[in-house]
């Protein structure tokens, strides 16, 4: 597949100008590209990552009403006839008032259709903790999908990751998931004009290192790189491995990794039960264990997600406690 | 201007989808059928003439009981027995079964399983036209049970305010699987719904073709000449039960011999005999012919091969 780069596509961006900025190009590229969701026009958007698209584009930014279920299927209406929908999901939360028109639609047409119709949808969830909005506005959901089957699944830990994984997910003939942090927004950061790192099933390296790896996605990636950097003054070497896309999983990349450390991290903002940390670590296992020692899984516990700030602040992995686990690690061999 | 020709056409295709699903029931009588399937005898008036209204570049979505539709959408006869028994000469090569009879090639988008899952999909494609301003309309079949759940309601709701080139068609069987729909809905008539979306909403006789077709036809020219979405409420009745397995005994004596009197297929026959289209004898000749054509079809598509489990293998490669 190929993807044209832009000019746009140098320099440093925001995550939010990161996403804005694809957004923009493909709908100027591509008249098939729609974007839809609650309050994306005129608005620009309840985190500002459509700002001046609807009077670029009036034809094709609509706002809806609060409808998460049917505005889903009708993109999907609209991708089975010759649109390109970008459907924004305001909290990734709201993924699940959707679900059935996700799961029992979106992702089965194509298959159901005997290969007849193609659903390229891609639904733009806005997700993640730290910023004090409760149980019902903080969840990333990014392993809640890896269960079905036709979805893909991607994870923006950086405005590079934003950038690059998002025109790939508007350029796939398959519905995507894409999660974006609302704690991420204003980061600052080089985007990449070269796509190939972001391609569907690639992880991307964010940092060599002989003596761990690090896997994460999204808030926890910023979060394993200041603790890389700060174990790097105590003579510790972490690699660091943004995960990006969640479903399909880069498992050769992070073997490849492990094949080299022997000691294995993963850090997400997810319940260990059921996660993309959990497959991954089964599927190393299957494929021979690649670790010296066991690998650690952090992530949230078994909580909803607290409103008080420091309560918040310690369900969700920090820079030092990742610090701590890789010392941990480190110790054992 | 309706022709004779024309109405002689809908009577071949209401005889064709009875026959078809009667075929359909001899399967499972047989215990060829694998799965489950939910067939519509006694509903065919609302298949036809609501797709008959319709362009052919038009777009349609239908239910697990969609059957009706996609014949009379063109889906041929053997492609379709094909997929309900699982081959791979079906529609979807035996991936989607009887609930989810798909044609791209004929606007037959989607079919879906779930209870009104097909409503905004509908709309999508209506708003694909709308976007890309190619006249075309779409039109989505449902049950009297699909207008109480969300989807029906945001759906409507979106179509309106957007004034979507969209018909609702409504096929009130009086029975949401098998409950009477007195004791899940309200209301009698469920086309009122459609005044709280600020949306135009009318009862349809669903047993009388023709009527169901000036209907739909208005409310199609109404949607393509960008005056918005209308729902229609199809009255009729399922002669069988929801599903295979259900016999429908919990119907009230002499209901379903009372709604037999006034079959869509007689109906129509006695008008065009009436009115001496055609003679009861050409009638007869037809649905033998009909018949033999149904035989033939199910036969061929009833030893036609299975799908190779192979395919399942490229399937995972490429990743859905």
């Amino acid at each position: 597949m190929s993807v044209a780069s832009s000019p746009l596509a140098t320099g440093e961006l925001t995550y939010r100008e990161a996403i804005r900025s694809v957004l923009f190009e493909e709908m100027r590229s591509d008249p098939r590209v729609v974007l839809m969701g609650e309050d994306v026009g005129q608005a620009g958007g309840p985190f500002k990552t459509s700002v001046g698209l609807a009077d670029a584009f009036p034809d094709r930014v609509i706002d809806t009403p609060i409808a998460e279920n049917s505005f889903v299927g009708a993109a999907l209406g609209m991708a089975a006839t010759g649109l390109r929908p970008v459907v924004e999901i305001m909290f990734a939360d709201f993924l699940l008032v959707a679900a059935d028109a996700i799961v029992n639609e979106l992702a089965k047409l194509r298959f159901m259709s005997g290969n007849q119709i193609i659903a390229p949808v891609t639904i733009r969830a806005i997700g993640g903790g730290t910023m004090h909005f409760g149980a019902q506005h903080s969840a990333t959901y990014e392993s809640l999908f890896v269960q079905v089957p036709g979805l893909h699944i991607a994870t923006a830990g950086s405005p590079a990751s934003a950038y690059g994984l998002l025109r790939f997910a508007m350029q796939l003939d398959e519905p995507v998931l894409f999660i974006e942090h609302k704690g991420l927004y204003a980061r600052r950061g080089a985007v990449d004009a070269d796509p190939r790192p972001y391609a569907p099933g690639r992880s991307r390296l964010l940092r060599k290192g002989r003596d761990v790896t690090v896997v994460a996605s999204l808030l926890m990636v910023e979060r394993s790189l200041e603790a890389a950097m700060t174990l790097a003054g105590e003579g510790i070497d972490v690699e660091v491995i943004d995960v990006q896309w969640v479903q399909p999983l880069d498992v050769h990349a992070v073997a490849e990794s492990v094949g080299r450390t022997g000691r294995l991290i993963v850090v997400s903002e997810q319940v260990h039960e059921g996660s993309w940390a959990a497959t991954l670590i089964s599927r190393l296992a299957q494929d021979g264990a690649p670790w010296r020692v066991s690998p650690i899984v952090l992530g949230l516990p078994r909580l909803a997600m607290p409103f008080s700030p420091p309560l918040e602040a310690a369900m969700i992995p920090s820079a030092v406690r990742i610090q701590d686990a890789i010392r941990l690690l480190t110790r054992r061999s | 201007m309706v022709t004779g020709a024309d109405r002689l056409g809908w009577y071949r295709q209401l005889v064709l989808i009875r026959l078809f699903e009667d075929r359909v029931q001899q399967f499972y009588d047989e215990n060829r059928l694998p799965g489950t399937t939910h067939l519509s005898q006694g509903q065919e008036a609302v298949a036809v003439g609501a797709v008959a209204a319709l362009n052919r570049d038009d777009y349609v979505t239908i239910t697990y009981r969609g059957h009706g539709q996609a014949i009379a959408r063109g889906v041929p006869i053997e492609a379709a027995f094909a997929e309900i028994l699982g081959r791979a000469s079906g529609t979807s090569g035996g991936l989607g079964g009887s609930m989810h009879l798909i044609d791209a090639s004929r606007g037959l988008i989607a079919s879906s399983g779930i209870v009104a899952g097909g409503l905004p999909i509908a709309l999508g494609a209506a708003l694909s036209a709308q976007i890309q301003k190619t006249g075309r309309v779409a039109m989505t079949f449902f049950g009297d049970g699909a207008t109480n759940i969300g989807g029906f309601h945001e759906t409507l709701n979106m179509a309106s305010v957007w004034k979507a080139p969209v018909v609702f068609v409504c096929e009130n069987n009086l029975y949401g699987e098998f409950s009477p729909i007195r004791t899940t809905t309200p209301i009698d008539n469920l086309a009122d719904r459609a005044a709280a979306y600020g949306m135009r909403g009318e009862v349809v006789d669903g047993n009388d073709v023709e009527l169901v077709f000036a209907r739909t036809t208005q409310a199609v020219e109404r949607a393509r000449n960008g005056d918005g979405p209308t729902l229609l409420e199809c009255k009729t009745y399922r002669y069988r039960g929801h599903s295979r397995s259900d016999p429908g005994k919990y119907r009230p004596v002499g209901e379903l011999e009372r709604w037999k009197q006034r079959d869509p297929i007689e109906l129509l026959g006695h008008r065009l005999t009436e009115e001496r289209i055609v003679s009861s004898t050409e009638l007869e000749q037809l649905r033998q012919e009909v018949n033999e054509e149904i035989e033939a079809a199910a036969a061929r598509a009833a030893t036609a091969p299975w799908p190779a489990p192979e395919i399942l293998e490229r399937l995972i490669e490429s990743g859905r």
